[in-house]
């Protein structure tokens, strides 16, 4: 036998949120779909939350007060993400959300609540839109501007958070509750530090250490007894974002029940727990459609036929396997997890298709900041793309998440509104350009 | 220098890198050593493999893959005592290289820093005992009533547990009493092409587990691979050397790896046969072990009889699905009228091909077929025999266990044996490899199968 090939409809590389949800799309419309990813993608590093557009670059600002409280010096805070859009695409016509339209965005948020409430975890539901940012604090006492977030986030919005007692413990050494409660008075929150002595049976707990210990209801217990003594009235509680990983909206609402009064999760540093439910929650939804998940299955290259890739070539263990498909939806990532690079030569490439670039600073012209969150011209870089979503390079390959050009995710506070949007979007572009869509598919079966 | 490692194991082995600070990582020296060192360097710290340990989700005594892995590989050096002992609780699963993202061997990187530990601090009797399958197999088969009533003998558990460390609970096989290999001798080899309409040859590598303990189901292979049209060649063959391997026994699970190698490439596997001819084997753990774990984890990349086994060897469902794809796969299935669980071992994860096995399963009509989302069954092959360790197996599989008996699945279909003894042995349920159900759906069924030949 030659080499090893596999066919389906759409391959999609990489299993971050916007891999997932392109993948979830295509299968849930009936195409026989499989992700393949070298590991697991950047859910587990982020929050959780959805943010759409936080910051507007100082191109797309009207002369407005600068308001970001990190200290960047361009960008201006966006209340109303809807409103702030139009502003955005006018000054920066190739933004990943002109391409995807704000159509598909709306449409992506919409979807994802919904996949939330028919995913694993009972109740767990995400709130928001395009209306406006929730202003949510981060463990470091800033505030951070997102559109659609997981309900335990909802009750930090700093524009309705009035007093707040910042929960840690000496035996988490990720989040400090001190750090957090100064910084956050600085933006008009009545916050405190509080400290509660919790017991984990290793000595380098984390977060993760702590969601799995608060799945459990006599640990919850145990941690509402020291903590009620300690409160004031009309104050609401914060927790490090570690609320339980089976159950979360259960243990979330028992701690809001048993402690009389709202409590929120912040963000800590990874892993992060919000993340793994979304997590859960993708790779669950894509597996309710049929959809195929390999993990540890690195794309190394592609055969061309002509102007289209025919299959990507796998690293499995032992053999080179190859996966022909219709359509490719390339969500690798960008900088941050490899899948483009830039050598010590200062040449940039696009590891995984070998597809070219665009959005590189030309020859003279300056990379880099000398600020660290300034806007660094080199962060634009991504595939070139043609019409919409496609490649340029060849007819058939998506691009959709932090691969694709022209945005400054960190900066603008769209990391996951451009994958989510895109993701979905060019699960879209497939199904239209290569008639993917099928009567929806007996599922592979129920899930647990 | 690679081709050399064998009989004289790990003197030879550190005494050639003396000058290295890092001889823990280079046991078996060579480019290919330097890319698991180097792989190290990825590690960015994002924890993602810290979210999947099943094991560290479990007890303190292991605190996790990074920490272990990556971030103490540091502090290994040349000629200085391991003060860091936790790394004997990785149960070597591989979830942790399967997740991460930067592509660090960190599974690998234990097992190697395991072994090192082992050759400092001794190996218990009890781990040179149940590392050897092919041994505990010939000696077992003839006695199988005996041997087996000895095995279900509470006392006799108890005292093996005291004396031994083999807990008394631990789901241990039992002999079949007669051997797959004799079967296929016996039956004259493989049936004549002329008789089966054979296409193609393929080279079944059925390990220990089928040789001595579910003799069946290569019974089951051979027969499933002949009406496939395939030509099955059977060389002699004894344990692939993985439970030594995770035992960190590695000069014994060279010599029986490569012996394996020597045996699947010579005359009566791959040179006999057809250019391109493929090895498959039903044991997923030992087919990984021949295509990367040999090479990456004992250090024998470029011994030039197992790179030729590792490129050539398929799992079972990654061969049919294969031959799906292709159009060559028959798909004259009977129906299934039941519920079955399908749980995909960390092992076959390991492989990076997904989990073929659901899109077999859902070829066969009728068979209504649950995946489970839950990674581990704890066992590991030997690990969860440990008497200090099993408790430790048995609640790393707990979420798996427990989908199984929400599932409503009447069986649990799972490519690994020892896997599969741990959740019959934790659920009650019983369970098959995926192409038992393929087999009976194709009409193969027999009553002799589980009898004997």
């Amino acid at each position: 036998m030659s080499a090893a090939e596999l066919g389906y409809d759409a391959v999609v590389i990489g299993a971050g949120t916007a891999g997932l949800t392109a993948a979830c799309r295509l299968a849930e419309e009936g195409a026989r779909v499989c992700v393949l990813a070298k590991g697991i993608g950047c859910t587990h590093l982020a929050a959780g939350t959805v943010d759409v557009l936080g910051y507007l670059p100082e191109a797309a600002a009207e002369p407005a007060p600068r308001q970001r409280p990190t200290g960047g010096p361009t960008a201006a805070l966006v209340r109303e993400p809807a409103a702030a859009l139009p502003r955005l695409l006018a000054a920066l016509p190739e933004h990943p959300y002109a391409r995807t339209g704000r159509a598909a965005l709306e449409e992506a948020l919409a979807w994802l609540a919904r996949t939330v409430l028919a995913g694993p975890l009972p109740g767990y539901r995400y709130l928001g839109g395009l209306e406006r940012n929730r202003l949510l604090p981060t463990a470091l006492g800033g505030l951070r501007p997102s559109a659609l977030i997981p309900e335990t986030f909802a009750a930090g919005d700093a524009s309705a958070l009035r007093r707040v007692a910042i929960v840690g413990s000496p035996a988490l050494r990720d989040f400090h509750p001190r750090l957090c409660a100064e910084n956050l008075r600085r933006t008009g929150v009545q916050a405190r530090p509080l400290s509660v002595p919790l017991e984990f049976d290793r000595a380098d707990a984390s977060t993760l250490t702590l969601a799995r210990r608060l799945d459990d209801r006599a640990f919850r217990a145990r941690l509402c007894a020291e903590l009620t003594p300690l409160l004031r009235d009309e104050e609401q509680v914060a927790l490090p974002a570690a609320l339980g990983l089976r159950d979360p909206h259960a243990v979330w609402s028992d701690l809001e029940r048993r402690l009389g009064r709202a409590v929120f999760e912040i963000p800590t540093l990874p892993p992060s727990v919000p993340g793994m439910r979304l997590f859960e929650i993708l790779s669950s939804a894509l597996r309710r459609a049929g959809g195929r998940l390999a993990l540890g299955a690195e794309v190394i290259g592609a055969q061309r036929r002509g102007a289209r890739v025919h299959s990507v070539s796998v690293r499995a263990a032992g053999h080179e396997r190859r996966y022909a498909a219709e359509v490719f939806v390339l969500a690798s990532g960008g900088l941050a997890s490899g899948a483009i690079e830039l050598d010590s030569r200062w040449r940039a490439s696009e590891r995984v298709l070998g597809l070219a670039l665009e959005g590189l600073p030309s020859a003279g012209e300056r990379r880099f900041s000398p600020d660290y969150f300034g806007e660094h011209p080199f962060a634009r870089v991504g595939v070139a793309l043609g019409p919409q979503l496609w490649a340029r390079e060849v007819e058939n390959v998506l691009v959709a998440g932090a691969a694709l050009p022209g945005a400054l995710p960190w900066r603008e506070g769209s990391g996951e509104g451009i994958a989510l949007a895109s993701g979905y979007r060019a699960a879209q572009l497939a199904i239209e350009a290569a008639g993917l869509a099928r009567p929806a598919r007996s599922p592979a079966g129920a899930v647990l | 220098m690679r081709g050399a490692v064998g009989a004289e194991g790990e003197d030879q082995l550190v005494s050639a890198t003396a000058d290295s600070p890092h001889d823990a990582l280079r046991v078996g020296g060579g480019p290919l050593d330097e890319l698991l060192r180097g792989s190290l360097d990825h590690c960015v710290k994002c924890t993602i493999c810290e979210t999947a340990c099943p094991v560290a989700a479990v007890t303190p005594l292991f605190p996790g893959p990074k920490y272990v892995g990556p971030q103490a590989e540091r502090f290994r050096v040349a000629r200085e005592p391991v003060a860091e002992w936790s790394v004997d609780y990785c149960s070597g699963c591989g979830i942790c290289s399967t997740v991460c993202p930067q592509g660090v061997k960190i599974a690998e990187l234990n097992a190697r820093a395991r072994a090192r530990l082992k050759r400092q601090r001794g190996v218990p009797l009890r781990d040179r005992i149940i590392t050897r399958p092919t041994l505990l197999g010939r000696l077992g088969t003839p006695l199988a009533p005996l041997a087996n009533a000895a095995l279900a003998s509470r006392p006799l558990r108890i005292l093996a547990e005291k004396t031994l460390g083999v807990h008394r609970d631990a789901p241990l096989p039992r002999f079949a009493g007669w051997r797959f290999s004799r079967w296929a001798r016996a039956r004259g080899g493989t049936l004549s092409p002329a008789r089966t309409g054979a296409r193609r040859q393929i080279v079944y590598f059925h390990g220990c587990g089928t040789e001595y303990y579910e003799p069946w189901e290569g019974r089951r292979m051979v027969e499933l691979l002949e009406h496939l049209g395939f030509e099955v060649l059977v060389p002699p063959q004894d344990c692939c050397g993985l439970p030594l391997q995770s035992s960190g026994l590695f000069p014994d699970a060279r010599r029986a790896v490569l012996r394996l190698a020597r045996s699947l490439a010579g005359p009566g596997g791959l040179a006999a046969a057809g250019e391109q001819t493929l090895i498959v084997g039903n044991a997923t753990s030992c087919t990984l072990m021949l295509k990367r774990e040999a090479l990456e984890i004992l250090g024998l990349a470029g011994n030039p009889e197992l790179e030729l086994v590792s490129q050539r060897t398929y799992d079972i469902c990654e061969l049919l699905l294969e031959l799906h794809h292709r159009g060559e796969l028959r798909t004259d299935l009977q129906p299934l009228e039941e519920t079955v669980a399908y749980h995909a071992p960390c092992q076959q994860q390991g492989h990076g091909i997904g989990k073929p096995a659901l899109e077999l399963l859902a070829l066969i009509p009728g068979l209504e077929v649950r995946e489970l989302s839950a990674r581990c069954c704890g066992i590991a092959g030997t690990y969860g025999l440990k008497a200090e360790k099993h408790q430790i197996a048995l609640d790393a599989g707990r979420e798996l266990f427990e989908q199984v008996e929400r599932s409503g699945a009447t069986s649990v279909a799972c490519d690994s044996d020892t896997c599969r003894w741990q959740i019959t042995r934790a659920t009650g349920r019983p369970a098959h490899h995926p192409i038992d159900y393929l087999y009976r759906a194709w009409g193969l069924e027999r009553s002799v199968a589980r009898n004997g030949p």
